[in-house]
């Protein structure tokens, strides 16, 4: 379904991605890990076409994304951080939202209808909490029904009913055979709504495969502990290759 | 495209400012018309004030919007639409409404208290001056990221237009008094979107007579169809090269 191939990105001297290839397939939901800083969000928003790669590809449906607009279409993307223009209300927002997407007439209104935003209409997007915007950016997420799903830290910033209620209805479209993609650093939040983990490090994939492996892999039974084993092993990694180019030099 | 400008248009006409800036230029416009009854020194006076505030506030605005709504911008990249469209109707937004400021503050007293061809050819030079400035103000912004520093290149750009660049132009017509400069300057006129904007008016008016032997040459290069094509190209050229510039530098931009 996506396909990224040999992915680089620098932003000036840091190099984000290094030739990073990954395969996403439909019917699956992956967990993206990593620290900080590792390039998760970069390569969502090269994804998206946000961010334009060095060198690389990406092919979504099995279509190269350079110079295409319409692939957007069968993406629904919940940023980290929904930044809105503040003095539209949120009425305004989902019509013209929908006015985007003018072929798809069937609205997925679970959200709007569990986070009670249809209440709020007439509320600018500026008054709103921090909270308030998250659910706004889920509810757009779904809106369309996408058969990508791409969630940067969804459940960050919800208060605890709104979690359970987001959680639910990923689950909901894992099952309805969606494409889901999820970073997060909430490793319970992962475990529940994920089969396939990926685990980011330097700009590199650094694993790639179902959670059991994982879990097998590292001789944990559980999620959590097996994560921090695989950051454990991404640090000694570093440690033995240290750059030792000041010894030799001098 | 039509519904991202429809978009844009919404939000933009909305906004405080372009009541002000309608305002402000009603209020110009009003106070002039007061104070002279001869229609060639209204637009003398008109054309001396907008030749300055016109590309800065176009200059200064359309840096401002275009960092106020890179969240828009940001939004409506992650949907099916092309990148070229977001830029270009966030552009033709601020065009639109600088435009409709200036033809309905101005407009609206000259339908009032009557108006000749140099007034109209006014608000023909402001549309003009103020789409170029977009261009600039939109061109400075995609250069950088931060938004004081891309206001910093517009605001000198308009300073090198607008006072610095006819500074040049005395000094060397002064340096080189002796030698036939007419045909120099008429070049060095092209060099400049504002210079233009004002040879046109002044055309438009008698007293090129008073520019003697240079005025003279100019009336005669411009009112002949040639010069009146050359004006329009080098005019199309300082608003399509910066916008041009810009969109392509836009397309390739991470957000």
């Amino acid at each position: 379904m996506i396909s990224v191939k040999n992915l680089s990105k620098r932003f000036g001297k840091l190099q984000v991605l290094k030739d990073f290839n990954l395969e996403f397939k439909l019917g699956n939901s992956y967990a993206l890990m990593g620290p900080n800083g590792s390039g998760k969000t970069t390569m969502i928003k090269t994804i998206l076409g946000m961010v334009m790669p060095d060198s690389g590809e990406i092919l979504v449906k099995s279509q190269s994304i350079k110079g295409s607009h319409s692939y957007r279409q069968d993406i629904g993307y919940m940023p980290q951080i929904g930044r809105y223009p503040s003095n539209i209300k949120i009425g305004q927002l989902f019509s013209m939202m929908k006015d985007m997407r003018p072929e798809i007439k069937n609205y997925d209104l679970d959200l709007v209808d569990a986070f009670e935003l249809d209440q709020m209409n007439d509320k600018a997007m500026g008054t709103l909490s921090g909270g308030t915007r998250q659910k706004v950016s889920a509810a757009l997420a779904f809106l369309f029904s996408p058969d990508i799903l791409i969630l940067d830290e969804p459940t960050a910033g919800l208060d605890p009913i709104a979690v359970e209620i987001l959680k639910a209805k990923i689950n909901k479209e894992r099952v309805a055979g969606k494409l889901i993609l999820i970073t997060s650093h909430i490793m319970s939040d992962l475990e529940e709504l994920t089969n396939q983990a990926v685990y980011i490090f330097d700009g590199e994939v650094f694993f790639n495969d179902t959670i059991e492996s994982l879990k097998e892999m590292t001789g944990e039974d559980r999620f959590s502990p097996a994560i921090a084993k695989l950051m454990q092993w991404t640090l000694k990694k570093k440690a033995t290759n240290p750059k030792m180019s000041h010894v030799e030099t001098t | 495209m039509l519904k991202l400008l429809k978009y844009a248009l919404y939000d933009i006409l909305k906004s405080r400012f372009a009541m002000i800036y309608t305002l402000f230029m009603i209020l110009v416009a009003v106070s002039i018309y007061q104070v002279s009854d001869d229609l060639s020194k209204v637009s003398l006076s008109l054309m001396n004030i907008m030749i300055m505030i016109v590309p800065l506030i176009s200059a200064v605005f359309a840096t401002t919007h275009f960092y106020n709504n890179l969240e828009f911008i940001e939004l409506m990249l992650a949907q099916p639409v092309k990148r070229s469209h977001v830029f270009l109707s966030q552009l033709l937004a601020v065009i639109l409404m600088l435009s409709l400021s200036i033809l309905i503050g101005f407009g609206l007293p000259m339908l009032l208290w009557g108006a000749d061809s140099s007034l109209i050819t006014l608000l023909g030079v402001g549309v003009i001056l103020s789409a170029v400035f977009a261009g600039f103000a939109f061109l400075a912004s995609v250069l950088t990221r931060d938004k004081a520093k891309a206001i910093g290149i517009s605001l000198g750009l308009w300073i090198y237009f607008s006072l610095v660049y006819d500074g040049f132009v005395l000094y060397l017509i002064y340096s080189f008094a002796d030698y036939p400069l007419d045909k120099v300057t008429l070049g060095l006129v092209m060099l400049n979107p504002v210079d233009l904007g004002r040879i046109l008016m002044l055309m438009q008016l008698d007293i090129s007579a008073l520019m003697g032997y240079t005025g003279a040459f100019f009336k005669q290069f411009f009112n002949s169809g040639l010069g009146m094509l050359i004006i329009f190209i080098s005019l199309s050229v300082w608003l399509v090269v910066p916008v041009w510039l810009s969109g392509w530098i836009f397309g390739k931009k991470d957000f």
